[in-house]
């Protein structure tokens, strides 16, 4: 009870101290969290082109519909296979005129095949899965042909795996200067109250007393700090969204996280800081 | 009964050296003793050793019958509770005020909250600072500030007030109260172990006096026959109040 006394105290005895320690912690992961944003967003857009990967088997004319049908509900058993849909010859044409726009009367009816346009569940988007679903499809005797942009599949993929490894060494590179930046502010913090730590020591306060009231301040700082880098990626993602584009937020989940983050190396930093003191004294 | 014992200590620092060689002494309990002698010569070191912020290189030091070498970094605060520490520089919060810094060292030691405030006003009123209890430090006279550290340092009723120096920042009138103060408090019957390099008031008195030279103990008035130790140079004074003032 002394101890979360104390920490409230803290801030109305050393208020600038306190806030630089609130805004130190904010702006860090604010910047983390501008950071956090683009990786969203890109991860967002590199998503919405993955949902379009399907793979297209085109059916040879004259194929009888029991075939197609029987071959539709092997498909759809496949574990990759998220849904696998029949497109008449007719359907095929007015697809084909709806994305030609002007051109549209080029195609005559009955020049277009029927498809099984298969699409692949989440994970199963790889070039090698994609290939392999592909093949197994082509293998039935009615199957013409068999499209699924082997090229462009290819570089999403390849596209993805940069984003990921770029997106992680960045996102690692600042979280470790937000913490190196949030610690040294701590430990500065920790360091102007060296007096009253040596005070405590002097009168026999234990050093779990000693580091309590820190702990929680530390704490408390790393949740303010966290709502205001939160409220502050909100701003700046608004303001984006209507200024120039649309852009996604964090869920609830993240956003969470991200409070949940500011606190513990609010948390971790102090409990280091005032060790590492006590240590000195 | 020995509050402190020395015996054939050594302190030697990484870098700084031998502060402290072959020390040995008895503190008893209600005794009052000074330690004296150069800069340099050990009388810190001697104190640091007592209330444990250095431990001994050779030899070992016991505080309340608890050998310092084997205490346990608990022990070591259940033993400085029962210590007063106080210190040239004061070493007050300077954002508390009086009754604060005095209130400070009951909380950190978890005493009960309705107990503190009466033991704050007890120690402010043994000290003569009753009325100055919501002052800050910097609102305060140095000897005043000096008599809020010993109110703290008395406020968990010590069996020993260990004394680095405390006349040290203050001028003629206030040592005299400060000392007269520390009188009153070994009188009332805690014992008193205090560093200084004011000769003046050890002449004036015949408290036990150890002197230090180089890490030595080269005098200890305890034990030399009364016949051979220093005739006083200074008459004794008359009685003080806490601010110096005569009686």
């Amino acid at each position: 009870m002394m101890a979360l006394r104390e920490a409230f105290a803290s801030f109305r005895r050393a208020p600038l101290l306190s806030a630089l320690g609130v805004v130190t912690i904010a702006f860090s992961l604010f910047a983390f969290g501008l950071f956090g944003l683009v990786a969203v967003n890109i991860r967002d857009a590199l998503q919405k082109i993955e949902d379009r990967v399907e793979i297209r088997a085109f059916i040879a004319d004259g194929t009888p519909v029991e075939a197609s049908s029987a071959a539709m509900g092997d498909i759809q058993a496949f574990p990759e296979v998220l849904s696998v849909k029949y497109v008449s010859q007719d359907d095929a044409l007015v697809r084909a005129r709806k994305e030609l726009g002007e051109f549209s009367d080029v195609f005559e009816p009955g020049v277009l095949p029927a498809s099984l346009d298969i699409k692949l569940k989440p994970g199963n988007r790889d070039p090698s899965t994609v290939m392999a679903v592909a093949n197994r499809v082509k293998s039935y005797d009615f199957v013409d042909d068999v499209r699924y942009g082997e090229d462009w599949v290819a570089k999403l993929y390849r596209l993805r795996t940069i984003a990921t490894l770029v997106g992680t060494g960045l996102g690692l590179a600042f979280a470790a200067v937000a913490v190196i930046i949030i610690g040294a502010t701590i430990r500065i913090m920790v360091m102007a109250r060296a007096k009253e730590i040596a005070i405590m020591r002097l009168v026999g306060a234990t050093n779990g007393f000693i580091r309590m009231p820190f702990v929680l301040e530390g704490f408390i700082q790393g949740v303010m700090g966290g709502l205001l880098a939160l409220g502050l990626t909100w701003a700046t993602s608004t303001a984006i969204s209507h200024s120039f584009m649309r852009t996604a937020f964090f869920d609830p989940t993240l956003a969470t996280l991200g409070v949940v983050g500011g606190a513990l190396i609010g948390l971790f930093g102090s409990t280091f800081a005032v060790g590492r003191q006590l240590r000195r004294l | 009964m020995s509050l402190v014992r020395f015996l054939n200590v050594a302190k030697e620092y990484q870098r700084g050296g031998v502060a402290l060689s072959h020390a040995s002494f008895i503190l008893h309990k209600g005794e009052f003793a000074f330690l004296t002698g150069p800069s340099g010569s050990g009388k810190s070191t001697i104190l640091k050793l007592i209330y444990m912020e250095e431990r001994p290189t050779a030899g070992d030091v016991w505080v309340s019958g608890v050998s310092t070498r084997e205490a346990s970094k608990k022990e070591v605060s259940m033993i400085r509770r029962h210590l007063g520490i106080v210190f040239q520089d004061f070493r007050l919060l300077e954002d508390r005020t009086a009754e604060a810094n005095i209130a400070f060292a009951l909380e950190v030691t978890g005493t009960p909250a309705d107990m503190i405030r009466p033991r704050v006003a007890r120690v402010l009123t043994q000290v003569g600072l009753a009325s100055k209890g919501t002052a800050y430090p910097r609102e305060l006279s140095g000897g005043e500030q000096q008599r809020i550290a010993i109110a703290r340092a008395l406020v968990n009723d010590p069996y020993v007030l260990i004394a680095d120096e405390p006349t040290g920042n203050l001028d003629e009138r206030a040592t005299r109260g400060v000392f007269q103060l520390l009188r009153e408090i070994n009188v009332a019957g805690t014992a008193v172990i205090m560093a200084t390099h004011n000769l003046e008031l050890i002449r004036r008195t015949d408290y036990r006096t150890l002197e230090l030279n180089h890490g030595r103990v080269v005098f200890d008035s305890a034990e030399t026959p009364p016949a051979e130790r220093p005739v006083p140079s200074a008459p004794a004074v008359a009685p003080v109040d806490h601010d110096g003032n005569p009686i």
